[in-house]
């Protein structure tokens, strides 16, 4: 089967090695996208499996990251993932109405990023 | 990719959050500020609680947390940057600065400021502040944490009825994977509900039709099931119940039976899925990001650069030994295969500046972190300071300027402590209240020149003397010049401080700050005047790769002099040759005496040229002194490879480090500035 690509968009060089590494080492392809507005080009450049998104951004924050790709209709399908330090039922139910796939609480636990990761790609779990 | 790699990633991004932070809060000060500068200020802070999370740094993340919820209210224009407001959150960013140094060497203690600037946050917060730990609630806790109660009898699979809602596949979400994950739980029996679908013509693309009901055997792992459903919770109709262990298959409910109390809501039915899909209402970024040139930089392990200077290195060696095997064999100078040499020569040096290129970098960041060390030694010790700097693109090698850090720091402490007045007495000198540090780089001339320059009272020579004379490093008769008096400071043991102070009075004396500054092949001086202040001034070469040397002999070694503290050669007469003492030598140079230090004694070494008038004298100007060098024979001017001694064999006092030279030899690099002290003890010894 070929690898699945996730499109991980974070501000922070620290959490995308971190998040590619997870990624590469659950057999997962990664292209990082270090804000919101270079996120959505980027997703707009080709077709990714997911994303994860973190929410605190320059230049477009995770939020609008959702709308951009909600947008596009044939978008609705491509699971998106917060990855986020918030973990407060405001901030869930903000993110699920926006059209979030699902979040997961930095810090994150490699396991269940790849877990979640298979979960809502339909991946073979590493 | 090892977790140190991670971590080194992790600093580095960290210092440049940090430099940004400055840079934000100096706009703030300066009342400069927009949103976006507060909102920059507040994701610098976020980012790094948001990384070190992931390093497992709890106090780093804790203090992060704190600040960053005053940052908080005021990017929500809940809190207004009052000065007070202000001060904390400077303060507060020079602390998270320190706690990131601190999670750097592992073991460290938390910074002291910590508890108190955390209490301030909470306290200017207005005390909204929650504890930290309520945000480690974990969402991976499974959701049904009120598991079905189950009689004792063993559970043997689950019926699911699941349907789902429009929303759900709005929201990127598949109930193909759904079941493909229920499937790696046990044996899944699946039946898709068709019953709602309309016909062709009532058919709505956006809504919600099929419903599934799935039997799933051989688990009893509840918390497994509803955690492949955990995101779907609220965009569909969900049902779980356990299937009792004896119950036999014959009573398993006939799955269709099973989705009849799943009639589809009403609401959902009459509205098919209208969720407007929202109008895209972020613009390209704002004005301020956007005019933002994006400087393209790319990120290298400092260790390849390093093998690359190694190689540059061989490379300027190995043209060495080329030339000289060319030489040796009688070619003559213009030939084809000379001039074609000299290019190389040439390439290796252009080369060489390249990589160096490569390892320097401005500055600017070192500065900015000095500033801390200003405003937390003028909060210290209750002066008024401000802090300027000049010269912040200055670029200098990088191993370079991590190591003046701490000499930096502590020369900027002395100023503001030993030089800068307190206010009342400035006032009564007639000088304005706040005193200014200023802090400045400049190339000058294959150099880098770093001034500290302080307007405080200068040094006072009376005292200095006092001072030396008590601790018994000179003896009351000695006459000294003013640089004489002035490095008297870098003597080992000296504090001028009428009262050593916790601030800089810290163990560590300027004796340390001239060692550090020597190491990397500089030098320190100091001018001043009474009343108007002090200037310090560290001279640095641009790298510590490469030196300009002497080639000398001495016996039948090859050494090398750094041609940076070479004043002059002379081959004297004899009559300007003097023995003062006995085995105590001076070089009369046009009228002034200079003591003669002999480099082969002192290293030990035969003396080829027995008479001393057939040596030659190298002056050297060492510690704001000149000495007298004398050697067997000068060789050549060139510049050399410095390759350490210290972590190949260990320190040698007199000896700064070795380097290998065209014929292959190697040739040891003096340590001109500790002849003097050197030749001193030996005639002691």
């Amino acid at each position: 089967m070929t690898k699945k690509t996730v499109l991980v968009i974070d501000d922070s060089r620290t959490i995308r090695r971190l998040v590619s590494q997870t990624l590469s080492d659950g057999g997962f392809d990664s292209v990082t996208a270090e804000d919101g507005a270079l996120g959505v080009a980027a997703f707009q450049e080709a077709r990714f499996d997911a994303v994860i998104t973190d929410i605190n951004m320059p230049n477009l924050d995770g939020f609008g990251v959702l709308e951009a790709i909600r947008t596009g209709a044939s978008n609705r399908k491509v699971p998106i993932l917060v990855l986020t330090t918030e973990s407060s039922q405001e901030f869930k139910d903000k993110a699920r109405g926006l059209g979030a796939t699902g979040w997961i609480v930095k810090p994150f636990d490699d396991k269940q990023l790849i877990e979640i990761l298979s979960l809502v790609t339909g991946a073979d779990a590493a | 990719m090892s977790m140190d790699s991670l971590r080194e990633t992790f600093f580095a991004e960290c210092e440049d959050l940090i430099e940004s932070l400055t840079e934000n809060l100096d706009l703030v000060a300066s009342h400069e500020c927009d949103t976006e500068t507060i909102n920059a200020i507040f994701r610098a802070v976020h980012s790094i609680k948001g990384a070190a999370g992931a390093f497992g740094f709890n106090d780093l993340v804790d203090f992060a947390h704190h600040y960053e919820t005053t940052l908080d209210l005021i990017r929500s224009d809940q809190l207004e940057i009052s000065s007070d407001v202000l001060r904390l959150i400077v303060r507060s960013s020079d602390n998270l600065a320190e706690l990131v140094d601190c999670s750097r060497t592992e073991g460290s203690p938390v910074p002291d400021a910590t508890e108190g600037l955390i209490a301030e946050l909470i306290q200017i917060s207005g005390g909204s502040q929650e504890d930290a730990s309520s945000e480690e609630e974990f969402v991976f806790t499974p959701i049904a944490a009120m598991a079905i109660e189950i009689d004792t009898d063993p559970v043997d699979g689950f019926e699911i009825s699941f349907k789902p809602q429009p929303s759900l596949y709005m929201s990127g979400h598949d109930p193909f994977r759904l079941l493909t994950a229920l499937n790696r739980l046990g044996k899944l029996t699946v039946e898709c509900v068709t019953g709602d679908l309309p016909s062709l013509d009532a058919f709505d693309f956006d809504n919600s039709y099929l419903a599934w009901s799935v039997v799933l055997h051989e688990t009893d792992d509840e918390d497994a099931v509803r955690e492949v459903f955990q995101f779907v919770e609220g965009h569909c109709e969900i049902e779980i119940t356990p299937i009792a262990a004896d119950t036999s298959a014959t009573d398993l409910p006939e799955p269709l039976e099973a989705m009849e109390p799943l009639a589809v809501p009403e609401e959902s039915k009459a509205k098919p899925a209208e969720k407007p899909t929202p109008v895209q209402s972020t613009k390209p970024a704002k004005s301020a990001q956007s005019t933002q040139t994006v400087q393209s930089t790319l990120r290298v392990d400092p260790e390849r650069v390093d093998r690359l200077i190694n190689s540059v290195g061989e490379l300027i060696i190995n043209h060495a030994v080329i030339d000289r095997n060319l030489k040796e064999s009688g070619l003559v100078s213009n030939s084809e295969i000379t001039t074609a040499l000299d290019d190389y020569g040439t390439l290796a040096r252009e080369i060489q500046e390249g990589v160096m290129a490569i390892r320097a970098q401005p500055v600017k960041s070192l500065f900015q972190r000095m500033g801390r060390v200003v405003r937390e030694a003028g909060e210290a010790t209750g002066k008024k300071v401000s802090f300027v700097t000049e010269g912040e693109t200055t670029e200098i090698d990088k191993t370079m300027l991590e190591r003046l850090a701490d000499p930096l720091t502590h020369m900027l402490r002395n100023a503001v402590d030993h030089g800068i007045e307190v206010p009342a007495k400035r006032q009564e000198a007639g000088k304005l209240e706040e005193g200014t540090v200023r802090l400045s780089a400049a190339h000058r001339s294959g150099h880098v020149m770093i001034e500290i320059v302080d307007d405080g009272a200068g040094l006072n020579r009376d005292k200095l003397l006092e001072k030396a004379i008590e601790k018994g490093i000179i003896t009351t008769d000695a006459k000294l010049s003013e640089p004489e008096i002035y490095a008297l400071l870098f003597a080992p043991g000296f504090s001028t401080a009428e009262s050593v102070t916790n601030l800089s009075g810290r163990g560590v004396g300027m004796d340390v700050v001239k060692t550090a500054i020597t190491s990397l092949g500089g030098k320190v001086g100091i001018t001043s005047s009474p009343g108007e202040g002090s200037t310090f001034t560290i001279s640095l070469p641009l790298t510590l790769a490469v030196l300009d040397g002497m080639i000398v002999e001495v016996g039948s070694e090859t050494m090398v002099l750094p041609l940076s503290s070479i004043v002059e050669t002379i081959r004297p007469d004899a009559s300007d040759i003097q023995e003062v003492t006995p085995g105590e030598w001076v070089l009369s140079v046009r009228g002034t005496f200079v003591p003669v230090v002999n480099l082969n004694a002192l290293m030990g070494l035969q003396q080829t040229q027995e008479e001393d008038k057939n040596r030659v004298f190298v002056l050297i100007d060492a510690n704001d002194a000149t000495i007298a060098v004398s050697v067997d024979a000068i060789q050549d001017q060139r510049q050399v490879v410095i390759k350490s001694l210290k972590g190949n064999y260990g320190a040698i006092t007199g000896i700064a480090a070795a380097t290998i030279l065209g014929d292959g030899n190697i040739a040891l690099i003096v340590d001109t500035e500790a002849l003097g002290g050197l030749a001193a003890s030996r005639r002691a010894a």
